[in-house]
C-alpha cells in the first residue's frame, strides 16, 4: 500500500512544482479569505452590527482600520463577516447543485434514449428562462431566508452542472472501457462511480471553480438587490448597497467589499484556468 | 552524381520532461535524397521516424527542439530560416500527407477548394488553373469520375480515395519534396496497394523526391530506393533497398523481416478434433442489423461453429460484418433472427439477460488497448474486478491473483499499482488480454488486437496468445483483417464480406487455391518481400474484383 501513498503524495508536490507565481498567489489569497471567512469572529476587531460613532462614513483611523459605515458601524468586522457568509451561502449552493446536477446529469447519460432526451428537454426549458428574473421572481414569492435563497439559486446553477455533466458523461459513456464493463455485465450505477466519474473529475473539479464564482456573484448581485441577505446580517453585496453614498463624500468604503467580490472571483477563475490547462496538455512525466 | 536534394546531417532532436530533463529522441541522423528518389524511414513507433520528417520542414511538434544539425534543401539551409521563409517553403516546396485524411480534411469544404486552396491562396496559380491541374491529378491518382469527384465533400468518398486526394492536394503545387507518413495504415488491406500503386505512380511520374515514412517494411519495399531503419531515435542501418531486404545486417532489421506480415511458407494443417464432441459454442441462421427494427442488414445467415481449445479466424475487410459478429456473440446487439449457442443452450440476446456464469464464460478483447482500459483505475482494479464480479473473490484474494495473472501475461507484478497511461503500448494489450483472462473464460473473441501494434510486438502477442492456449485450453475468435496473421494461427477459419461468410473450414483448405474469388484477393493484398511485387499484384486484384462483382 505504501505505493499507492507515495504517487499521491508525489502528484501534490508535482502540482505544487507547477504553480507559477501568479497562479500561487491567487491561491494564497483565497486560502487567506477562506480562513478569515472561518475564524471571523476570533479575527474581527468588533461585532458586525455595534454601532460605535455618530460619525457616518468616518475616515480609516487608528480604531477603525477602514472607517465606520453608514450608520458608524466598523467596515472591516463587517467585510470579515460579509465574507463569511458570502462564502458559506456560495458554498452550500455549489455543493447542491453539483450533487443535483452531476446526478442527473451522469443518470441522463447512462439511461440514454428516451430518459435523456426528457430529462435534457426539460432542462434546456429550465435554462431558456434569465437566471437573475427566475430568481426574482421565486424570492419574491417566497421572501427572502437563507433557506429560499440557497435552494433557488442552487437550482437554477443546477441546470448548469447539469448540461456539462451529461456532456462529459455522454462522451465517456462511449469509451470502449465503459463497454467493457457492460459486457462484464454490470450494473449502471457501478459504470457510473468507478468509469465515468473518475474520468470527469478533473473537468467537473475546474466546473465547480468557475460555479463557485458565479454564485457569489449571483448572491451578491441578489443582495445588492435587496433580495438576498436581509439586515441586520450582511454579506459583500449588501455592504456594497448600503455605502453606495459614502462614493459622494469622497469615501472608499462602498469599494472595499465590492473589490472583495472581484478579487475572489479573478483568483478563483485564475486557479481554475491553470487547472484545466494542466490537465489538458500534460507533459510526459518522465522519458 | 547530382547534388542531393535534401541533405540531412547529425540531426538531433530532444524532448523536455516535467522536471526540466533533456532526452534526445533523435540522435546523430543523417541521410540524402536525391532528386527523383524516394527514401523509407522505417522502425516502430516511438522510433522517431515522424520527429525526423518533420524536422525536415524544419518543424517540431510541441515539447521538441531541435538542438543539432542541419537540413539542406537545393542548398537553403531549413531549419536557419525563420517562420515566414518556412511558411513559404511547406506547402510549396516541401509537402505532407498525414496518416488520416479522414481527420485532415475539413468536412465543411468540397474536395477541389481544398486541394487548389493552397496555390490560389498564395497566388502561384489562378482558381481555373488549380481546378484543371487537380482534375489532372485525380485522372493520375486513377479516382473514379476525375471530372467530378471534386465537386464532392470529404464524407462523400471512401477512405481510400480520400487518402489519394490528399496526396493530389499534396502534389498540386509540383513539391520537390513530398513526405508521406504512414499514407497507407489506416487503410483495408486490399485498399492499400491500390494506394500505394497510385502513389509510387504519381511519384514515378512526376520525379519527384519523397520520404515515406511507415512501420511496414514489406510495403516499402515496393515504393523506396532506400531505406532508412530506425531504432529509438537512432540509426540501425542505411542502404538500397534491394540490399536490405535481400542481405540485412543488423540483429533488428533481421527481426523487422522476420514479423513483416508475410504468408507463411507453409500454412500448418489443424489436429483433427474429436467429431463426436459437441462444440462450445455456435452461431445458427443469424440475421441482424442496426436501427430501430434492424432493418439495415449487417450479418445474413451466419453459421458458425468454435469448439474448445481452438482458434478460428474470422477476416474481411472493414464493413464487411466481423466485428459485429463478435458483438453479437458477446450480447451487445441482439440477432433479428436465429441464435447463439453456448454448450447447446440458446444465450439470450442481451447482457443484461444473460446470467453471470454465462457472460463469465465469453470475454471480449478490444482492439485499441489505450481506450478499452479505463485511464483512470489502476491495473490492480481493471484486473481485480472482474474476478471478484464473476468469481466472488474477495479483494485481497483478487490482489493476489491479479500478480500471477501479470507473471502469465509476462508483465511485471509491481505494475498492479500502475495506471494504463504508464504502460507501453505493447503491455497495455497484454493487460488487456489479461482482463479478459481475468474471468477464467472459456472463449476470448479478439476484436483486431494486434492491428495497432508494431509488427515486432503483435508477433509477441500472437506467441503469447499460443502459450496461453496450450495451457488453459481457451478458445480463441480471432476477428481480424490481416489474412498473413490469421492463418499463422488459426485451425479454422471463416472470410467474411458484405454481412455473409463466403468461405469457412480448415485454415489449409480455405487458403491453399482453388478458393473463393474474394479469399483469393484477401490473400493477393498480402505483400510480398520482393521490389517487383506492386505492379503484379495490382494487376491481378484488378482482375479478380472484376470477376467477383
Amino acid at each position: 500500500m505504501t505505493d499507492r501513498a507515495r504517487t499521491w503524495r508525489g502528484e501534490l508536490r508535482e502540482a505544487v512544482g507547477d504553480l507559477t507565481p501568479g497562479v500561487a498567489l491567487c491561491l494564497l489569497f483565497l486560502i487567506a479569505v477562506i480562513l478569515v471567512g472561518a475564524f471571523a469572529p476570533w479575527i474581527s476587531p468588533y461585532d458586525e452590527a455595534e454601532i460605535l460613532t455618530n460619525e457616518s462614513f468616518s475616515s480609516p483611523n487608528a480604531e477603525m482600520w477602514l472607517g465606520s459605515d453608514y450608520l458608524g458601524r466598523d467596515v472591516l468586522s463587517r467585510l470579515i463577516y460579509g465574507v463569511r457568509i458570502t462564502l458559506f451561502l456560495a458554498l452550500i449552493i455549489t455543493f447542491l447543485s453539483f450533487f443535483a446536477g452531476v446526478g442527473l446529469g451522469f443518470l441522463a447519460a447512462a439511461f440514454g434514449g428516451r430518459v435523456d432526451d426528457w430529462m435534457s428537454r426539460l432542462n434546456d426549458a429550465m435554462l431558456s428562462f434569465p437566471a437573475l428574473m427566475l430568481a426574482l421572481i421565486v424570492i419574491n414569492s417566497l421572501g427572502s431566508s437563507f433557506v429560499v435563497l440557497v435552494f433557488t439559486i442552487a437550482f437554477i446553477d443546477m441546470t448548469r452542472v447539469y448540461r456539462v455533466a451529461r456532456a462529459l458523461a455522454v462522451n465517456i459513456m462511449v469509451m470502449d472501457y465503459v463497454e467493457a464493463a457492460i459486457v462484464r455485465g454490470e450494473g449502471k450505477g457501478w459504470i457510473v462511480w468507478h468509469e465515468v466519474l473518475p474520468n470527469a473529475l478533473t473537468p467537473l473539479a475546474a466546473e465547480f471553480g468557475i460555479r463557485f464564482t458565479y454564485a457569489i456573484l449571483f448572491i451578491s448581485a441578489l443582495s445588492f438587490l435587496g433580495l438576498g441577505v436581509q439586515p441586520p446580517q450582511s454579506d459583500l453585496g449588501v455592504m456594497v448597497k448600503e455605502n453606495m453614498q459614502a462614493i459622494l463624500y469622497g469615501e472608499y468604503t462602498t469599494l472595499y467589499p465590492a473589490f472583495g467580490i472581484a478579487l475572489i472571483a479573478i483568483s478563483m477563475n485564475v486557479l481554475v484556468d491553470w487547472l484545466l490547462q494542466r490537465s489538458s496538455a500534460k507533459l510526459p512525466d518522465e522519458i | 552524381m547530382t547534388a542531393p536534394l535534401l541533405e540531412v546531417r547529425n540531426l538531433d532532436v530532444s524532448v523536455r520532461d516535467k522536471k526540466g530533463r533533456e532526452f534526445k529522441i533523435v540522435d546523430n541522423i543523417s541521410f540524402d535524397v536525391q532528386p527523383g528518389e524516394v527514401i523509407a524511414l522505417i522502425g516502430e513507433s516511438g522510433s522517431g521516424k515522424t520527429t525526423i520528417s518533420l524536422a525536415c520542414m524544419g518543424y517540431t511538434r510541441p515539447g521538441c527542439h531541435i538542438i543539432g544539425g542541419t537540413v539542406q534543401l537545393g542548398g537553403t539551409s531549413v531549419l536557419d530560416l525563420d517562420l515566414p521563409a518556412l511558411q513559404d517553403l511547406r506547402g510549396k516546396d516541401i509537402t505532407y500527407v498525414a496518416q488520416s485524411a479522414a481527420a485532415s480534411f475539413n468536412g465543411a469544404m468540397t474536395i477541389d477548394a481544398q486541394v487548389t486552396e493552397i496555390p490560389v491562396i498564395t497566388g502561384t496559380m489562378t482558381r481555373d488553373q488549380a481546378l484543371a491541374k487537380a482534375a489532372r491529378l485525380y485522372r493520375d491518382l486513377e479516382l473514379p469520375e476525375p471530372e467530378s469527384i471534386g465537386k464532392r465533400y470529404p464524407h462523400q468518398v471512401s477512405g481510400g480515395q480520400l487518402q489519394r486526394l490528399m496526396a493530389a492536394m499534396a502534389m498540386i503545387s509540383d513539391p520537390r519534396l513530398l513526405i508521406l507518413d504512414e499514407p497507407t495504415t489506416a487503410l483495408d488491406v486490399t485498399t492499400q496497394i491500390e494506394v500505394l500503386y497510385s502513389f509510387k505512380k504519381l511519384i514515378a511520374d512526376n520525379e519527384t523526391a519523397a520520404i515515406y515514412v511507415t512501420h511496414d517494411l514489406s510495403l516499402v519495399a515496393q515504393v523506396a530506393d532506400h531505406i532508412l531503419v530506425l531504432k529509438d531515435g537512432k540509426m540501425v542501418e542505411y542502404g538500397p533497398t534491394e540490399q536490405i531486404i535481400r542481405n540485412p545486417q543488423h540483429d533488428y532489421t533481421k527481426a523487422l523481416m522476420a514479423a513483416a506480415h508475410l504468408m507463411p511458407e507453409e500454412i500448418h494443417a489443424p489436429p483433427a478434433l474429436g467429431a463426436k464432441e459437441p462444440p462450445l459454442l455456435e452461431v445458427r441462421n443469424v440475421t441482424a442489423g442496426y436501427g430501430p427494427a434492424q432493418d439495415i442488414i449487417a450479418l445474413r445467415d451466419i453459421n458458425l461453429t468454435i469448439s474448445a481449445g481452438e482458434t478460428v479466424g474470422v477476416i474481411g475487410e472493414s464493413g464487411s460484418g466481423k466485428t459485429t459478429l463478435g458483438r453479437l456473440i458477446s450480447g451487445l446487439m441482439g440477432a433479428k433472427q436465429g441464435g447463439v449457442y453456448l454448450d447447446g443452450k440458446q444465450l439470450a440476446p442481451s447482457v443484461s439477460q444473460r446470467s453471470r456464469e454465462e457472460l463469465r464464460q465469453i470475454q471480449f478483447a478490444f482492439q485499441m488497448a489505450d481506450v478499452a482500459l479505463n485511464p483512470r483505475q489502476r491495473l490492480n482494479k481493471i484486473l481485480g474486478r472482474p474476478m471478484m464480479f464473476y468469481r466472488g473473490l474477495s479483494q485481497s484474494e483478487a490482489t493476489r491473483e491479479v500478480a500471477r495473472l501479470l507473471e502469465r501475461v509476462d508483465l511485471p507484478t509491481n505494475f498492479a499499482w500502475r495506471f494504463p497511461p504508464e504502460l507501453s503500448g505493447g503491455q497495455r494489450q497484454r493487460v488487456n488480454l489479461a482482463r479478459a483472462l481475468a474471468a477464467e473464460p472459456r472463449l476470448i473473441i479478439c476484436d483486431e488486437i494486434t492491428s495497432a501494434l508494431d509488427t515486432i510486438v503483435a508477433q509477441q502477442i500472437l506467441d503469447l496468445l499460443e502459450d496461453l492456449q496450450e495451457e488453459l485450453g481457451v478458445s480463441y475468435m480471432f476477428i481480424t483483417h490481416d489474412i498473413a496473421t490469421v492463418s499463422k494461427i488459426s485451425e479454422r477459419i471463416a472470410v467474411m464480406r458484405h454481412g455473409r461468410i463466403v468461405a469457412q473450414g480448415p485454415v489449409n483448405e480455405v487458403l491453399t487455391p482453388p478458393c473463393h474469388e474474394y479469399t483469393q484477393v484477401l490473400l493477393n493484398s498480402v505483400p510480398e518481400m520482393r521490389t517487383d511485387w506492386l505492379d503484379e499484384a495490382v494487376a491481378e486484384r484488378r482482375r479478380l474484383v472484376a470477376a467477383l462483382d
